[in-house]
């Protein structure tokens, strides 16, 4: 047990450290690569508590993907110029309220979340009734998601790609005279409408049209 | 006391398990240039041991003694961190291959996710390491990687989900048991193929080395590198592509079982069969770098997201529906 506690400890002083850095750290992508540090340690602790397939899930989609096309952003964006821009000769920034609005919201959401964990057990005993604790954990999350929620999870995925289809229409633009390879088209040229012979006049030379 | 001796025990363990790991890799460097050499008709590294087998030995002795420079404007602690998680995230892949139906240093319900996660951290050090150089030609290779790496692992998880919908288990050793009768590589040669392309692709080898194509972008995200952290990132590069040919040995190669099952060849413990196993698809990756010219970028990107994530994704609806509609799904 002592190992256990001591690794649950070393993991979770890990995630907050980071997880405020992530805020404190002047460079955005320090911030990023201490968001990623967040996101192995939460990992690691969900590994502890034996959801080994959300474990290695949160690395796979959060650290593998989400966190790359993340940096990949901000490496790209000149973030420091713009946060200048925003914040130059404004003593109080106008996203001070909305950022308090939605940690407050976010704050009670918790609250209530483990306050009922605590004072009303009865109500989590519903889903501790499903979990079958011969399976592993995989087989008893893919049991539980495909039969009683399978609605929500497939209502999840389609918002999902809702959003992306969305993101794509907002950048998606049609630009002239960009010259583009059709595979098919180079493939299937006949030499006849490649080649052209032509009776050169001296003196005069062809035009080529490009 | 008793803890230490744990300790102790898993220790003797990783290391037997590490070492031969890291001599394999320098192996493998050797073998690497030689398949090389031989299909340009040249000799290839020849002078050093027999048959130039000490090369790899010697080249990692004058790294040791190369001076490491650090650019003056780069992010020291990140351009320091970046070798250093290259290669640590492709040796402990290693601890879940398993070798044998008991020679495996962790045997973890969910083996292949694990080993799918940390392939698809190896990015990371390859983009710390060009952002940190503070220049432009590693920048670009780490821009490149960073988008190439993450289009091709879409269409490895694609595989990886053909592979486990005919197991039903996420173990790496349920998945080498499930093909005791006949290995994936014959109802889903056509994932192989594209598996072995993809793995080429995501471990940067030619023809995707675009991250560090030399005639474009000098030596890509690790230009500002010299001496042994220089190495380090050639020794995690290495290991990362014998990982790759691992992960296909035990997908659709069969891992560590004997290719028939009759007296002789059960003989033969399983750690050789997969090492065979290993070196014929590393012999293959050795062979491609030499006869295929490289790809162009927008080439490698309608290549990852237009053909092979389509076709993967028909893969695993066509497998999936042969399944049910025979029965043949895997359910325990």
């Amino acid at each position: 047990m002592i190992a256990h506690a001591i690794f649950f400890y070393t993991f979770s002083i890990i995630a907050v450290v980071s997880a405020i850095m992530v805020t404190a750290s002047k460079n955005t992508v320090h911030s990023v690569f201490f968001l990623i540090l967040d996101f192995i340690s939460i990992s690691c602790l969900f590994i502890m508590i034996g959801a080994e397939f959300l474990g290695m899930i949160m690395l796979i989609v959060y650290v593998g993907a989400v966190a790359v096309l993340f940096l990949f952003v901000v490496m790209m964006l000149n973030v420091a110029q713009q946060k200048n821009q925003w914040f130059a000769g404004q003593a109080t920034s106008k996203h001070i309220p909305v950022g308090l609005i939605i940690s407050t919201l976010i704050f009670f959401e918790i609250i209530i979340v483990i306050g009922g964990w605590k004072y009303k057990p009865e109500i989590f005993d519903i889903n501790n009734s499903l979990a079958n604790t011969s399976l592993s954990n995989t087989h008893s999350l893919g049991q539980i998601l495909y039969t009683d929620y399978i609605h929500v999870f497939q209502i999840s995925g389609m918002i999902l790609l809702v959003a992306m289809i969305g993101a794509i229409v907002l950048t998606f633009r049609q630009r002239s005279g960009v010259k583009k390879q059709s595979y098919i088209k180079q493939i299937s040229r006949e030499r006849a409408e490649g080649v052209e012979v032509l009776e050169v006049q001296s003196n005069k030379g062809v035009k080529i049209d490009d | 006391m008793e803890y230490l001796s744990i300790v102790f025990q898993e220790v003797y363990k990783i290391l037997f398990l590490l070492v031969p790991v890291l001599v394999s890799v320098a192996m493998i460097v050797w073998l690497d240039r030689r398949v090389w050499a031989f299909v340009q008709k040249r000799q290839g590294p020849n002078v050093v041991g027999p048959f130039g087998l000490l090369q790899s030995l010697a080249d990692a002795l004058k790294y040791i003694f190369k001076e490491i420079i650090i650019p003056s404007s780069s992010n020291k602690v990140i351009f320091i961190l970046a070798p250093i998680v290259t290669m640590t995230l492709a040796l402990i892949a290693w601890a879940v291959i398993p070798f044998s139906a008991t020679q495996v240093l962790a045997d973890i319900n969910v083996g292949i996710l694990y080993l799918f996660a940390v392939s698809s951290l190896g990015v990371y050090g390859i983009i710390m390491g060009g952002w940190a150089s503070n220049s432009k030609y590693p920048f670009l290779g780490a821009i490149r990687s960073a988008a190439q790496m993450v289009s091709y692992e879409v269409s490895i998880g694609v595989i990886i989900i053909n592979v486990l919908l005919c197991v039903g288990s996420l173990n790496l050793n349920d998945i080498v048991i499930a093909q005791q009768n006949m290995w994936f590589v014959i109802p889903l040669f056509p994932m192989f193929i594209i598996f072995f392309i993809s793995a080429l692709a995501e471990t940067n080898r030619p023809p995707f080395d675009l991250p560090e194509a030399e005639a474009e972008l000098v030596a890509g995200y690790q230009t500002e590198y010299s001496g042994m952290m220089y190495a380090m990132f050639w020794l995690g590069e290495y290991a990362n592509i014998l990982l790759m040919c691992a992960m296909g040995a035990i997908l659709f190669l069969g891992g560590w079982m004997s290719p028939i099952d009759v007296y002789p060849f059960t003989l033969v413990p399983g750690a050789i069969w997969l090492i065979l196993k290993i070196l014929l698809l590393f012999i293959l990756f050795a062979l491609v770098k030499a006869i295929v010219p490289r790809y162009r970028y927008d080439q490698l990107m309608r290549l990852g997201w237009k053909v092979f994530l389509p076709l993967s994704l028909i893969w695993v609806v066509l497998t999936a529906s042969y399944l049910f509609y025979f029965n043949l799904l895997p359910v325990n």
